[in-house]
């Protein structure tokens, strides 16, 4: 058994900092690279292309950078494992071997994780009595049944880890939890137990400190961030983990940003709800029992965390079409720039209002006073310069549709001393409503296959 | 004495659906009494008025001198649904640290 392994956190999202991954396997040791490409709504977008190609469906971005990198991790031996493979991870595996036969990579294993995707099969969960009732509002999926985009279960990092002991050297998911990434080669190289809560427990905390990548390691510091060093070269979090569960957050060196108690504790309380119960599909985790101590520098000590038993339900991320929006901007200047603004405002509204359209919405903002803390920002308005913002919400794609005509007329109909729209008509666009629900585990089996390239 | 919590602490914020989570931790570990203290979750929903339209829930994190709020109801419908400029409630955190509290002591 190896005494440590290093694992990388390459991108925090889709579209995170390109050079990231590239990075991570180049300026120093590490084991592993995980990258998470998955938001709440992203599988219905990936769902859209599928329709429209059958070979599409995953994070196309995922090929140029293993063609980038394959080289790489094929010499070092480094474990990339990923949930960019979207609703559609067969394909993300072909087109790598594709890039993996073209740059003469004679044997590389690559494993898939499925069983996630259940849209076809959710009638079929329904007529059997599964109501997938939405978790915050209790509401029954039949409602929004005709408008469901996708349907996919958050599976964890067993799966994950049983593909990496077939001899997988990458692992390419669908929905899988962004802790489960991480977590999965700790519990394949130090053989730990799908019931050693506290070692599971520890692995899905490191897993949440390297989930939304440079956000750990000095990015959205809110802290001192002015003390943040050389964040254009910023170096992305790597957890060191040991057989018998610490971890030590760090980076490499000769990167920026900063690695302290501050950036991790920041990192640990983002996007959670009652700390103590942190939950996976693998564990249990206590956020109130984890310890830090800063080790060295650019080195977080993790240790002491406590898990329990995962729940006996699979939480189940759903998306529908719920309507259309649309925002337009205009740039109002000096002098009584806001008192300009508010006038804009005002005649768009009655004109939308003459046009009897039918919103669920009209929300303005003003850009440069208002839209952050509403009304919360202090009183003093702003006198050089100001952007109106208005958006609209509508189950009418029509209505939405005229909004966009409404606006750049305002320019030689409205207050004067006004730019800023360069852009263009504003087009409606989709809203995809998140639905998350619950279903039981014993309903649905991940699907692990490795395939060797020769 | 009057203390800005901006002074005392930093924050990050986060969405989950139509609830915003704000992450309120102390510069120093002998700040996280006055947190306890004064910034309750009653507080923090009056503070919010006009933003958070629902409950507001405060848990405790003694052992990273932090505290946890979710203010639900506070992002116009959620991500993707939301008309907000923030549209994932990204800047709550600030906003959380522009309140000031009384204190009768505090040790710097």
């Amino acid at each position: 058994m190896k005494e440590t392994i290093r694992i990388a956190s390459g991108q925090g999202f889709w579209g995170d900092l390109p050079e990231a991954p590239f990075q991570q396997v180049t300026k120093g040791p590490v084991d592993y690279l995980v990258m998470d490409y998955l938001a709440e709504v992203t599988m219905s977008i990936l769902q859209k292309q599928k329709r429209r190609d059958p070979s599409m469906g995953y994070a196309k971005d995922l090929v140029p950078l293993m063609e980038r990198i394959l080289p790489i991790i094929v010499e070092k031996k480094i474990g990339v494992i990923t949930n960019g493979g979207g609703v559609n991870p067969a394909s993300c595996r072909d087109a790598i071997f594709k890039v993996a036969k073209k740059l003469g990579i004679k044997e590389i294993a690559i494993g898939l994780v499925m069983g996630d995707d259940i849209l076809e099969r959710l009638d079929g969960f329904i007529a059997g009595g599964i109501p997938f009732a939405n978790m915050e509002t209790g509401e029954p999926v039949a409602s929004v049944r005709p408008n469901l985009m996708s349907a996919n279960v958050y599976f964890g990092a067993a799966p994950i880890a049983e593909a990496l002991r077939q001899g997988a050297q990458i692992v390419i998911t669908g929905r899988t939890t962004d802790t489960g990434l991480t977590l999965a080669p700790m519990m394949f190289e130090f053989n730990w137990s799908e019931t050693d809560w506290d070692k599971l427990a520890a692995g899905t905390v490191a897993g949440h400190i390297l989930e939304c990548g440079a956000q750990s390691t000095g990015g959205n510091f809110s802290g001192d961030w002015e003390s943040v060093p050389d964040l254009a070269h910023v170096g992305f979090p790597i957890a060191e983990a040991y057989p018998h569960g610490d971890i030590v957050i760090t980076k490499h060196e000769n990167t920026g940003g900063v690695v302290s108690e501050a950036t991790v504790k920041e990192q640990l309380l983002y996007e959670i709800g009652d700390p103590r119960s942190y939950i996976t599909p693998d564990v249990v985790a206590d956020f109130t029992t984890i310890r830090l101590e800063q080790s060295g520098k650019d080195r977080v000590r993790v240790f002491g965390v406590k898990g329990r038993q995962a729940p006996e339900s699979y939480k189940v991320s759903m998306s529908h079409l719920d309507g259309y929006t649309a925002f337009g901007t205009l740039t109002y200047a000096w002098p009584d720039a806001m008192k300009k603004a508010r006038k804009a405002d005002e005649i768009l509204r009655t004109r939308l209002a003459d046009l009897a359209l039918q919103f669920d919405e009209i929300r303005s903002e003003f850009l440069g006073y208002n839209s952050c803390h509403g009304p919360l920002s202090e009183p003093v308005e702003p006198s050089n310069e100001v952007v109106l913002r208005i958006g609209v919400r509508s189950r009418d794609r029509d209505a939405v549709e005229r909004f966009g005509r409404e606006i750049a007329p305002l320019i030689l109909t409205g207050p004067p001393a006004v730019t800023g729209f360069a852009g263009g008509r504003p087009r409606p666009s989709e809203v995809i409503a998140y639905w998350p629900a619950l279903m039981p585990r014993s309903m649905v089996t991940p699907q692990v296959h490795v395939k060797r390239l020769q | 004495m009057r203390v800005r919590l901006l002074d005392i602490a930093h924050a990050r914020s986060g969405d989950k659906g139509d609830t915003a989570n704000i992450g309120l931790i102390a510069r120093k570990p002998e700040y996280y009494p006055l947190l306890l203290r004064h910034v309750t979750a009653e507080r923090v929903k009056e503070h919010f008025r006009g933003i958070c339209e629902g409950t507001v829930e405060r848990y405790e994190l003694e052992n990273l001198s932090a505290l946890n709020f979710l203010l639900h109801e506070s992002l116009g419908g959620g991500g993707t649904k939301t008309l907000r400029n923030d549209a994932q409630g990204k800047t709550l955190s600030s906003a959380l640290l522009r309140m000031v509290i009384d204190v009768d002591e505090i040790r710097r």
